[in-house]
């Protein structure tokens, strides 16, 4: 899993089977300092209250589906926490 | 597995279910030169704390069979605190 600032929303109306009801966020990936590293990429909102600004992770691969209602999902990031806090020692 | 070092812990309440009462933790990856190469969050299944060196493995099916669970958005998880690493990198002559 990875640090992650959510940067804004997707709506999409036509979607992949399974995929109904379910929020996509804009992602920018974080190091450990929270500093932004790669491109933004979309995730699946698994805990239904991240919004824009807020400093989340998400799970990446084949994990990310299994946060979703339905398993077997084309879904390859989803967020499953919203952070409070992070301590860093080095 | 990957080597790590645990450098943070994050704390979440709100989270998906199964991260409930989960210790999530920061660790730098270790690659094969011995070298901090990226890090990853994951969950602490031994007690292990900021500043050990740690066994991290990075798969699902393995992490969830350690949680005795079929489904679960779950990759990265401690499952062992190293004591000693003895590694010898071929063609290197440095220590």
């Amino acid at each position: 899993m990875q640090l992650g600032r959510v940067q804004g929303t997707v709506v999409a109306t036509i979607k992949s089977d399974g995929l109904e009801g379910v929020r996509f966020l804009i992602v920018q990936p974080l190091d450990k300092h929270q500093q932004p590293v790669g491109d933004p990429l979309v995730a699946a909102d698994a805990v239904h209250m991240a919004g824009p600004g807020e400093l989340i992770y998400f799970v990446a691969s084949r994990e990310a589906a299994e946060a979703m209602p339905e398993r077997f999902v084309p879904v390859d990031h989803a967020i499953v926490g919203i952070v409070d806090q992070v301590h860093v020692v080095s | 597995m990957k080597l790590a070092k645990i450098s943070g812990t994050v704390v979440s309440t709100i989270n998906f279910p199964f991260f409930d009462s989960k210790s999530l933790m920061i660790c730098d990856l270790i690659n094969a030169h011995g070298e901090f190469d990226g890090y990853t969050i994951a969950v602490d299944v031994v007690g292990a704390g900021v500043g050990e060196i740690v066994l991290v493995i990075d798969e699902g099916n393995s992490s969830r069979q350690i949680f005795g669970l079929e489904t679960g958005p779950i990759r990265a998880t401690i499952v062992g605190i190293v004591d000693q690493v003895d590694l010898e990198v071929p063609g290197d002559s440095s220590e």
